[in-house]
């Protein structure tokens, strides 16, 4: 009787793309999903190593090229396959997934400004009618330079148009299960990540974001990851939030550790004036 | 707003607040009025020399220090002026005009410049 690490290991033998023909030589199997499989291979011709995605139509590679963006990953090139199937060749990203960044524990400022990073990619596809609609830990990578990268293009629709439905529960807005999709789809699942990077320590307007942004009705949700990434940003300026209505203490303290200097020389001058007060009176 | 300007109102503002608070001392309240215009002309000198420090050095701890020392020296001038029953009001009067030196060097570095476009 075979092991079942066999029996994977001859599958991935079987299923392994054939790239006679092609400037690319396979190195191993990295991950597989709804989409297709992805592979490590060797640019013969350059001399690099790339990610090679075997699927069965270029439409994602269209779609990936056609978004130019620092926060999305380049492709490189594609092609057809002796049996038929497409591939496309892109940029090896290395680095450290989303899921494991967040194990590390970094500090709130550091997930929180992670975050943004990632609403940029999402916000300039929306600016070209594209809608990722796949939106998870995994599908986000921390390079080995800092950058933050969106992977996984393969569900991405464009923008107001009845899609096939697709996503990853947990991350799927309530009305992409009909196959809606529009910004809101993806603003709801960036609030899921957001609370997935947050944690429970974080400060009151943070939870507040997230809340709003995966509201189950889109209409209670930021109409668009810009309005999202600009509510966060204001928090990490130490300005109010639309996502959260403060108390007053909360207001005067958020004021306080904003104007810590300002505060300091203010009550010494009213310390001052109330000495000099007292000294004359007595 | 140009930060000598924004220093100017600035020290205006704090300069007169800083003279009403003259009125807590019984012995000067009947001299509040010059008192409070003579602060507010004080605010506006240290404003103005605050906010040109601030438009040509750009450094908190500096602006600071530098309102710091501009209050404190116009305090002492108005200080060292004998009051009708001769006395001096040093203490009273350079201690808190420092400060709101510092307040203002604080704000107009700060304050954030919009220079005009085109």
């Amino acid at each position: 009787m075979l092991s079942d690490r066999v029996l994977d290991r001859l599958r991935g033998v079987i299923d392994a793309p054939d790239l006679e023909g092609t400037r690319y030589e396979l190195i191993e199997e990295v991950g597989r999903g709804g989409m297709g499989v992805v592979y490590i291979a060797h640019d013969m011709v350059l001399g690099r190593r790339v990610a090679l995605k075997i699927l069965n139509s270029t439409a994602e590679a269209c779609t990936l090229a056609s978004l130019e963006h620092p926060g999305i990953v380049p492709v490189h090139d594609a092609g057809s396959l002796p049996d038929g199937r497409r591939y496309y060749a892109m940029k090896l990203v290395q680095g450290t997934r989303l899921d494991n960044y967040r194990a590390a524990r970094p500090s709130a400022a550091d997930r929180l400004r992670t975050f943004l990073r990632i609403c940029e990619p999402v916000a300039f596809a929306h600016s070209r009618g594209v809608i990722h609609r796949d939106l998870k830990p995994e599908n986000v990578m921390i390079g080995e330079f800092g950058e933050v990268l969106v992977l996984d293009w393969g569900a991405a629709g464009r923008m107001d148009a009845v899609e096939t439905v697709a996503g990853t529960a947990g991350y799927m807005a309530p009305e992409q299960l009909a196959g809606i999709t529009d910004a809101r789809t993806d603003v709801y699942s960036l609030g899921k990540l957001l609370e997935y990077l947050s944690v429970p320590t974080d400060a009151k307007p943070v939870r507040a974001i997230a809340a709003k942004a995966s509201s189950t009705g889109a209409a209670l949700r930021y109409a668009s990851v810009l309005e999202l990434s600009e509510d966060l940003a204001s928090f990490l300026d130490g300005r109010s939030v639309s996502a959260y209505r403060e108390s007053l203490v909360e207001r005067a303290s958020r004021w306080l550790s904003g104007n810590k200097t300002l505060a300091v020389l203010i009550l010494t001058y009213v310390l001052i004036r109330a000495a000099i007060f007292f000294f004359v009176r007595h | 707003m140009n930060k000598p300007v924004f220093g100017l109102l600035l020290g205006a503002v704090l300069g007169a607040l800083d003279g009403l608070t003259a009125w807590f001392t019984p012995e000067v309240r009947p001299q509040i009025i010059g008192i409070v215009i003579g602060s507010t002309f004080k605010g506006v000198i240290a404003g103005v020399c605050i906010g040109w420090f601030a438009k040509k050095v750009k450094s908190l701890p500096l602006g600071i220090l530098f309102g710091l020392a501009v209050g404190m020296f116009l305090a002492y001038l108005i200080a060292a002026m004998p009051q009708p029953s001769g006395k001096h009001y040093y203490f009273e009067i350079m201690l808190p005009g420092s400060l709101v030196g510092a307040i203002v060097g604080y704000a107009t570095q700060k304050h954030s410049q919009v220079m005009p476009s085109g």
